[in-house]
């Protein structure tokens, strides 16, 4: 029992990251149809902004450092989220539907090189900072340990979330995107910039992504340039699983990919974890294709 | 004169304050982008992470960036001479001052050039007069030209790969004067090297003309066929070290082991449509690499498996020393039966670039075929309208199935054809990197056009393997390459695309045209 309850802890830290990374894929498919291949770099360069961050403001008091820090990674992820949606998939918005995914490809390839080009190939660690954590079941054999670190990234992800469902179903940003998500030619008609609008969803995307990666940081203490790759891959797995257009569905679907993944490896083979990640989204998708809470696709003439 | 012409675009309006505005911005992006990876550089001294401030690069970069933005805008507002100067200063810039890394002087000069060519091709089309409608024109008129002369570059190309190991042999023997005797360059054309590149090459080529037949022509998004590239290779490796088979055995038993493993992958999934599908497979291509990863006893986990045979034929190897009993070297076959030549480990590079030549002409041929036949008709069918041609009866699942079973089967042998070319395989070599080149090459192509893709094969492979020098910069450039490129042609580099096959045949078609022409110009 303690034992599960463990797991359970490990399980909703890794999936609160991913359903962070994964509302950003799903937002981006919602609102113009592709798959942005490119978001699991732009978590890996949060991710790298923080390792940067974390050490130049050592001197500073650790509270306010991760503040600091996750205020300038997500306006420098989010800045490198508009470029990119700007340079490589804007000119090809009415291109047909595979040249987008292609530029995405390309561009996750370029960026991954270029962070290693000018940040080095190796592990780059930062020291542990956060230090401490609540302990239960001290009886049994098995001590239950949830740290301050995964209280703060599970409740911070949880605020974060909340403030993000308020601006999309709230405020007038939200409401024009969903309006793009529909009709983009008829939210135009009626006034939406819709440039504009698919811009603020990608820095929107980048700045989730941003935050994800600076608690990855704290979480493991290590980065790498090619970290994005395999969690945007269980993002978009978790986007896919939770029926990828539907922001609920992205939460849900990275919670439900990070709970898999922590029993997996605690209760069968850690070697086989990504492998069982992939065959539930195979067989969620086979018996049911629009996803937990995504929408049926309706065959159109 | 210039009156009466009414579909000239309207010149675009010279605004001082909005070039400002959009410099401003790009200054502050820029600034954005460099602050967290030009400016600041993680390093490990002595064990340590230390932040590295570069505010050299951090001011070279930025002003690269907006002189060339103020170029780029220049030109959009028709603007050309400034913007040739501004290209002119860049080149020279770019060329004489010493820059803090070479990197940056190497950027500087191409913004330069690219510059100075846009600006002088724009300047040269508005004095002669030129509009977007002749440039339109004009460039139909080359895609006809090339469509109608597909045949003879085919033939062309096929005659030049066909006899490309020799080419400098046979060049030398026909023009022996022309070409002074022994220039480098034609002597080279043949070399091992560049013979290994055309393996490498013909290799990618192999495997886009198999995914084609999914992407292309049936309008399936595959993004895993790696999964099967990785099968036939693994099969082919297994079978000939546990079987002791060899290379013309374990081919085509290679082969059919990757068809089996579309079926089995394929049969589930094909229901879906679309972006599901495309993850899926995704999600196979990965499934397939950790099991490789992983089951040790079988497929030698991260170490790979080693020591493949070489291919050879009968009981000829291409060796130094035949080793086994009833085995004869190649150069021994040839010297007794034909003419006294010495033993070349070239003859085996040249042995090798056949096989895989002979293996692509086949798949060309079957490709070919099969567009015409009621198979390739269905495929092409769906990929056009789903809804309608399931309506018509076409069997939706079968018909995918079958393009995917044979796609499967082409990267199968591509798989096996690798593996005995390395002679060594491990998972490295079948991540979702190699997937997405395959892909891009195929999209690069022309989705569809055989003669598109291996042109984009040679350009996506063989240009990064001239710039082996620069193995650093080489990925970084390839992805950014591909996004250019997908902007530059959004459809590939050749994107005609007929029905196969029409109603009445060509003949119809030609006469509607022309038809449709009288029409236009009366």
């Amino acid at each position: 029992m303690a034992y599960f309850l463990q797991q359970l802890i490990n399980g909703v830290t890794l999936g609160a990251v991913y359903g962070l990374i994964a509302i950003g894929y799903t937002m981006v498919y919602g609102i113009i149809g592709m798959i942005n291949f490119a978001h699991g770099e732009i978590y890996m360069i949060g991710a790298f902004i923080a390792v940067i961050g974390f050490t130049l403001f050592t001197s500073i008091p650790l509270i306010s450092a991760i503040l600091l820090v996750l205020a300038l990674s997500m306006i420098f992820t989010a800045i490198y989220g508009w470029t990119i949606e700007r340079t490589a998939y804007r000119p090809l918005r009415n291109s047909f539907r595979l040249a987008p995914l292609i530029s995405a490809i390309g561009m996750s390839i370029f960026l991954q090189n270029y962070v290693q080009l000018l940040q080095g190939a190796r592990v780059r660690p930062i020291p542990p900072m956060f230090k401490g954590s609540f302990k239960f079941f001290q009886d049994s054999d098995f001590v239950v340990n949830l740290t301050y670190l995964q209280v703060l990234i599970i409740v911070s992800t949880i605020v974060l979330m909340s403030v993000f469902t308020l601006i999309i179903n709230k405020t007038a940003m939200g409401r024009q995107q969903r309006a793009c998500e529909q009709d983009k030619t008829m939210a135009a008609l009626l006034g939406v910039n819709v440039d504009h609008t698919i811009s603020m969803t990608f820095v929107m995307g980048a700045m989730l992504a941003a935050f994800a990666g600076v608690m990855v940081t704290l979480y493991y203490g290590v980065v790498h340039f090619f970290i994005g790759f395999l969690a945007g891959m269980k993002a978009f797995t978790a986007a896919v699983l939770g029926g990828i257009g539907s922001i609920p569905g992205a939460m849900l679907g990275g919670l439900l990919i990070g709970l898999i993944e922590a029993f997996w490896s605690a209760y069968f083979t850690i070697e086989y974890k990504d492998v069982a990640t992939f065959v539930i989204l195979v067989l969620v998708l086979i018996f049911r294709p629009s996803g937990l809470l995504g929408r049926p696709e309706i065959e159109k003439v | 004169m210039s009156d009466t012409i009414t579909n000239l675009p309207p010149k675009p309006e010279f605004n001082l304050q909005a070039i400002a505005k959009e410099m401003a911005i790009t200054f502050v992006v820029g600034l954005g982008l460099m602050i967290p990876m030009v400016l600041l550089r993680a390093n490990d001294v002595n064990g340590k992470l230390v932040i590295e401030r570069h505010w050299q690069e951090l001011f070279f970069a930025l002003v690269l960036l907006v002189v060339g933005r103020l170029g780029l805008i220049l030109l959009d507002k028709h603007k050309a001479l400034p913007a040739l100067i501004i290209g002119v200063v860049m080149a020279i810039a770019g060329y004489s001052i010493h820059f803090p890394t070479e990197l940056l002087e190497v950027f500087t000069l191409a913004a330069g050039v690219i510059l100075i060519i846009r600006a002088v091709l724009f300047l040269w089309r508005e004095y002669k007069g030129i509009t977007a409608n002749d440039r339109e024109n004009a460039k139909k008129r080359r895609e006809k030209l090339l469509e109608n002369s597909t045949g003879y570059i085919s033939a062309i190309v096929i005659i030049i790969a066909g006899l490309l190991p020799f080419l400098s042999d046979i060049l030398q023997l026909l023009l022996p004067d022309f070409l002074g005797g022994d220039s480098s360059f034609i002597a080279n054309m043949s070399g091992r090297y560049v013979v290994d590149t055309a393996i490498l090459i013909l290799t990618y080529v192999l495997l886009a003309w198999g995914l084609n037949i999914v992407v292309g022509y049936a309008g399936l998004l595959d993004l895993g066929f790696v999964a099967f590239y990785a099968v036939g290779s693994y099969s082919f490796a297994i079978l000939a070290r546990d079987f002791n088979l060899g290379f013309w055995t374990a081919l085509p038993l290679a082969g059919a082991f990757s068809m089996l493993s579309g079926l089995v992958l394929g049969f589930p999934v094909l229901k879906l449509r679309g972006d599901y599908f495309a993850i899926v497979t995704l999600g196979f291509g990965e499934i397939v690499r950790l099991l490789l990863l992983n089951l040790y006893e079988l497929t030698g986990g991260p170490d790979g498996i080693n020591g493949i045979p070489r291919p050879g034929i009968g009981n000829i190897v291409f060796s130094k020393r035949a080793k086994e009993e009833g085995t004869q070297t190649f150069t021994e076959f040839f010297s007794t039966n034909f003419w006294e030549i010495t033993y070349s480990s070239n003859h085996r590079v040249i042995f090798l670039y056949y096989i895989v030549f002979i293996l692509c002409m086949l798949v060309a041929i079957f490709t070919i075929r099969i567009r015409q036949q009621p198979l390739g008709r269905a495929w092409e069918a769906l990929r056009e309208n789903e809804v309608a041609a399931a309506s018509l009866g076409i069997n939706r699942t079968n018909i995918k199935l079958a393009a995917f079973a044979i796609s499967a089967t082409w990267g199968g042998f591509a798989g096996a054809f690798f593996a005995s070319r390395q002679g060594f395989i491990s998972p490295e070599s079948y991540t979702f990197i190699e997937s997405a080149i395959i892909l891009a090459i195929v999209v690069m192509g022309g989705m569809g056009n055989l003669m598109g893709i291996a042109l984009a094969a040679a350009i996506l492979i063989g240009l990064p393997e001239l710039f082996r020098d620069l193995e650093e910069y080489r990925m970084a450039t390839f992805g950014f390459g591909l996004v250019l490129i997908m902007i530059w042609r959004p459809t590939g580099l050749i994107s005609f695309r007929d029905p196969t096959v029409l109603l009445f045949g060509k003949k119809k078609k030609k006469a509607d045209e022309e038809k449709l022409a009288e029409g236009a110009g009366s």
